[in-house]
């Protein structure tokens, strides 16, 4: 469907779906979730990652997986670039994170400078056993050394189209759309 | 939440949105204090100076931490032992220390308004860390932190500040806050310490402790600054500590939640007991705490994005595209 030049290529079922096939997935690359963590990248990225995380614990039989938020503003490349800063959210990893498989969670994969900005801040809290991500969509155009363990949907994009991720839970709407 | 200011001077004139955004950021900054690692690379490369040019302990340390957890590099100076010793004006060494290209100056500074007239001379962002009577924002940026994590929103609330206001700094910046953020603001002291022309600022004027201090929400403790004081304002401090000297029996007037705030350092058995600023009201270490997040909060929000701009350019920053999926990066 096309409106204004917005273009959806995932709707609510196709993201549902997509979050159940990553959740299983995970369990099956992790034998189970016993010792993993979830860590969702601020802002988006924590809504998939609560959403993945109440789909492992179903499929676990219930099994509480250990969920962190981390908010990479401090450790982006490119504060000094603008002429406003990001505003501050706020970092919350409730547990320990030395000895962990860790699971990052974002809802668009693009340079990766968002991933790598992620994981050195994830390294502040500790020494995690290994660091896996789970995407939603993956539109390329990676300017760093990076790759997804889990993604929802590869979309090819061109560098100047937008990719918009919508979600019930900030958005009202669960939706993927390209905007050029 | 956007920051609009390319200069921390003060508080007057500052809007409840930009004071807010720097609460907010500060609030966020608090969790990195809490961390075994203490230290983000935010302001990795940057150089924050910091002019000081009157004592400080908690103000200096903690501006110095706050950079140095921003993984920034610091540069203390005083004026014993520089060249302000030797002669040399504040214009002069402002310049000076400008041609090493420092990302900001940090000034605290004996004469009012000192702040004020650096920022016309240098390029950098100028952070008023205290300058003569006039004001010391990030005093009362933390005081509001303070003020709001205890009692949730600032607005509505009855604020006593209590002591020498006429030499405060620290209640000029809390004034201009507190009022911006919609809290009713009671000034306490004696008449020859509490001017009349803050009256137009909307504020009550006391002159009586129990009355300022009566079903407040929070008291404000000033600190009677003797160094400023060219003349005597009260006959002897046993007077002055006899009717301001804020004690049990006095707290006992004020709200059953309330909170002491006082700005350090203290003056205990002058305008604090130590019973108080001991006791259960007092929230004078959260302050503390909470200088090192807001100034945290106000480097990264003057430093981070700074970059030479000419003198005289607008303080009107505009508004990015926030990281929406696929824009960031």
């Amino acid at each position: 469907m096309t409106t204004n030049g917005a273009r959806q290529v995932m709707d609510g079922q196709a993201i549902a779906r997509a979050l159940v096939r990553i959740a299983h997935e995970i369990i099956e690359k992790n034998k189970g979730a016993k010792e993993l963590a979830l860590v969702g990248i601020r802002s988006r990225g924590v809504h998939i990652a609560q959403r993945l995380r109440r789909t492992l614990q179903e499929i676990e039989g219930g099994a509480m997986v250990p969920f962190g938020v981390v908010d990479i503003t401090l450790y982006r490349d490119d504060l000094d670039r603008g002429l406003q800063n990001p505003e501050v959210q706020g970092t919350e990893i409730p547990f320990g994170v030395e000895g962990r498989r860790i699971l990052l969670v974002d809802d668009v994969l693009f340079t990766g400078r968002t991933i790598r900005a992620a994981m050195d801040a994830l390294v502040d809290f500790g020494r995690p056993q290994s660091v896996q991500l789970a995407v939603l969509v993956d539109r390329g155009h990676r300017e760093l050394p990076i790759r997804a363990d889990y993604v929802g949907k590869n979309l090819p994009t061109h560098l100047t189209e937008r990719v918009s991720v919508r979600l019930a839970e900030a958005d009202g709407v669960d939706e993927v759309v390209i905007e050029s | 939440m956007a920051f609009t200011q390319r200069h921390l001077l003060g508080l007057e004139g500052l809007s409840a949105a930009d004071i807010t955004a720097v609460l907010d950021t500060a609030a966020s900054f608090k969790e990195i204090n809490e961390r075994d690692i203490k230290k983000v690379p935010t302001l990795r490369g940057k150089t924050v100076i910091n002019l000081f040019y009157e004592s400080s302990t908690r103000t200096r340390t903690s501006f110095e931490i706050a950079a140095k957890r921003l993984s920034a590099d610091t540069i203390n100076v005083s004026a014993s032992g520089s060249s302000v010793s030797k002669g040399e004006t504040l214009a002069d060494t402002a310049r000076n220390l400008e041609a090493m290209r420092p990302d900001a100056i940090v000034v605290r500074h004996g004469s009012s308004g000192a702040c004020n007239f650096l920022a016309r001379h240098v390029t950098c962002p100028i952070i008023n860390a205290g300058d003569g009577c006039h004001e010391h924002p990030t005093q009362a940026l933390l005081d509001c932190l303070t003020i709001k994590e205890h009692r949730g929103e600032i607005a509505g609330l009855t604020v006593a500040i209590v002591g020498d206001l006429l030499h405060s700094r620290v209640g000029r910046s809390n004034v201009h806050a507190l009022r911006a953020l919609g809290a009713k603001v009671r000034l306490v002291g004696p008449p020859t310490l509490l001017p009349q022309e803050f009256a137009g600022l909307g504020v009550e004027l006391h002159t009586r402790l129990a009355d300022g201090v009566r079903d407040a929400d929070v008291v404000m403790m000033l600190r009677i600054q003797r160094e400023r004081q060219g003349r005597n304002y009260f006959p002897s401090v046993d007077e002055y500590a006899h009717y301001y000297c804020l004690t049990e029996d006095v707290v006992r007037l004020a709200k059953p939640q309330v909170i002491i705030l006082h700005p350090g350092p203290l003056n205990r058995g002058l305008e604090i007991s130590s019973a108080v600023a001991d006791g259960p009201y007092s929230v004078i270490m959260n302050q503390v705490t909470n200088g090192l997040a807001v100034r945290m909060a106000v480097l990264y929000m003057l430093v981070a994005r700074s970059k030479s701009v000419d003198v005289g350019e607008t303080e009107a920053l505009s508004e990015p595209a926030r990281g929406r999926s696929g824009a960031r990066a």
